[in-house]
């Protein structure tokens, strides 16, 4: 019986031949990854194992992209627990306020992570790398500290479902719409304790800014990880870039799968996800008139470049509505030069949009962005909990830019064929 | 381990918000968390009225979403003692065990007991008697592993009797 993609890249960093799905086993890490909230608890339990030093200071990467640029006093002051340990440490990826980024748009776009790597990240969203063909998976601030420590983490090998995107895309249908589709198939806990692989005719023909919104929110289904072969596109992406050497890894055409789902992507229509949870999709057509008070462009399922390009199409000449707050925050200091160097921050301003620098404040009700009772957002980001964006009466949808761009347009979610 | 308490009963997919609202992730202070644990939840009263030793009870996936640790310590530093629920979401169970906050899945305790149930719940047997009802559930014990962290005393004492072999 072959493998799975995810069994192999375990397998090989566990050091045996095979793994099954369910056995218990010990993992090498390429990259562990902490934030803002989730490594000063894992930088105080680190100090009490009493070990002096990180496993390697290459492969530790801590940063502070929540709370930042800090909102309030504490959060500076948990922001500086991460300046110290990184200072301590002599950490090569710690990124300060400037150059820092949306982690998970940051890690793949300075080639920190690549193809077969095993990466934990105290942060549920780091299954974004599986986008790159890695096992990335979120954990908490203990395994951060115990990675942190050892350059190991303990795995029970997960299950894979595989799921395969068979057709063309429509119009404005992205990945972002091809994984609120499945999450409103499967249920937020369709892919629990799982791996999900995505792979397909559609798959094959997306960028990798639109695979890296897939894996993001293989999370919402529950899943472990959310992986894509690599291919000519990651490979194109990954070339000039990793600063190490990387492994491609592919399933074996025997391997074992605990479920095989096909979807028809050319009936699947740009997606919106309902208060409050991931899973209460609907297509664009179905969605009736729902008014909202502010839209989000950004974040680490929409945050890059692409995104902004999708947005700023759609925006260009027109403006947003008057009763409506638009907050475009580029996914990393790279992508804010690059949509400047292009003229997208014209476009934006001109529609008058709030441009941001980048932070992950508004996605979960931090800061730079919070809803009052009552209120209601259209948001590129991934989750849409009960306060998730501020007052726990306030509302949250889920969307891709181009519905978000048009429903800033209009004042309430919109098809973006309506402003074209 | 024996632990003995009253029930407040959650619905399905209680999320990591729920639990602690990231408003007050900028402190990792225990004692400070506890106060605000549950206040996003269908019991916004939870965090004045929880007793030490209660138990909460949920239906499926507790505790989807965020990796945030801050959730299960929030619920272990209100005093509970345990959670049951039908199941649970896979980030939440490593970082629950990992604190040491014990949690069992029960698909049939979640479905029996009702909030304010007096239950006890016996660890090393995977039984959970309602004492309220005069009922039995069973519940999947922790495989080997897990009972090795815990009986380690969680996964840092675990890691740190490694790190001292290695050293």
């Amino acid at each position: 019986m072959g493998m799975t993609i995810t069994e192999k890249i375990l397998a090989a960093h566990a050091g045996v031949d095979k793994v099954e799905p369910g056995e218990l086993i010990n993992a090498k890490l390429d990259i562990v990854l902490g934030n803002d909230i989730t490594a000063p608890v894992a930088i105080k339990e680190f100090k009490k194992l009493g070990v002096e030093k990180v496993y390697d200071k290459e492969r530790v990467c801590l940063v502070p992209d929540h709370f930042t640029p800090n909102k309030d006093i504490k959060s500076a002051e948990q922001v500086k627990v991460l300046r110290d340990f990184a200072q301590e440490q002599d950490l090569t990826n710690y990124y300060e306020v400037g150059e820092m980024g949306v982690e998970h748009c940051l890690l793949p776009e300075k080639g920190i992570v690549g193809p077969g790597d095993v990466i934990i990240g105290a942060d549920s969203h780091t299954c974004t790398y599986g986008a790159l063909g890695a096992f990335a998976t979120g954990v908490g601030s203990t395994d951060l500290a115990a990675g942190m420590a050892t350059g190991e983490a303990w795995f029970k090998v997960p299950e894979s479902i595989k799921f395969v995107y068979n057709g063309k895309l429509q119009p404005y249908v992205g990945g972002k719409d091809l994984i609120l589709y499945t999450i409103g198939n499967i249920g937020v806990d369709g892919a629990r304790y799982m791996a999900m692989e995505f792979t397909g005719e559609a798959i094959e023909t997306l960028s990798m800014d639109n695979r890296f919104t897939m894996s993001n929110m293989a999370i919402e289904a529950g899943g472990k990880n959310g992986i894509i072969p690599p291919d000519e596109i990651t490979l194109k992406y990954v070339k000039g870039r990793a600063k190490r050497p990387w492994k491609v890894y592919q399933s074996d055409p025997d391997a074992k799968y605990a479920q095989v789902i096909e979807f028809d992507c050319s009936k699947i229509e740009p997606q919106v996800a309902f208060p409050h949870l991931p899973e209460n999709t609907k297509p664009i057509s179905e969605v009736g008139t729902v008014t909202i008070d502010q839209v989000v462009i950004g974040s680490c399922t929409n945050g890059r470049i692409e995104d902004l390009r999708i947005a700023a199409a759609l925006l260009k000449g027109k403006k947003v509505h008057k009763y409506l707050r638009l907050l475009v925050i580029p996914g990393t200091q790279a992508i804010y030069r690059q949509a400047m160097q292009e003229g997208l921050f014209d476009i934006f301003l001109d529609a008058g949009a709030a441009v941001s620098t980048p932070t992950c404040g508004p996605c979960l009700g931090g800061h730079m962005g919070i809803l009052a009772k009552g209120e209601r957002a259209l948001a590129t980001t991934n989750r849409n909990f009960v306060g998730r964006m501020g007052h726990p009466e306030s509302e949250v949808y889920l969307c891709n830019p181009a519905v978000a761009a048009a429903s800033a347009v209009l004042g309430r979610i919109a098809d973006p064929r309506e402003v074209k | 381990m024996q632990l003995q308490g009253k029930t407040w009963k959650f619905g399905n997919d209680v999320d990591t918000d729920a639990i602690i609202p990231a408003r007050y992730l900028n402190t990792s202070d225990p004692a400070e968390l506890a106060k605000y644990c549950m206040e996003d939840s269908e019991k916004k009263d939870f965090s004045s009225q929880v007793k030490p030793g209660d138990i909460i009870v949920a239906g499926k996936n507790f505790g989807c979403g965020s990796s945030r640790e801050h959730a299960p310590i929030a619920i272990k530093a209100s005093g509970v003692s345990c959670v049951i629920a039908k199941s649970f979401a896979r980030i939440f169970y490593r970082n629950a065990i990992n604190i040491g906050l014990p949690i069992f899945e029960s698909p049939e305790a979640a479905e029996g007991i009702s909030e304010g149930d007096e239950i006890l719940v016996d660890a090393e047997k995977g039984k959970i008697t309602n004492l309220t009802k005069n009922e039995t559930y069973d519940a999947m014990p922790f495989p080997p592993f897990m009972q090795e962290l815990i009986a380690a005393g969680g996964l840092m004492k675990y890691v740190g009797k490694k790190v001292a072999k290695n050293a």
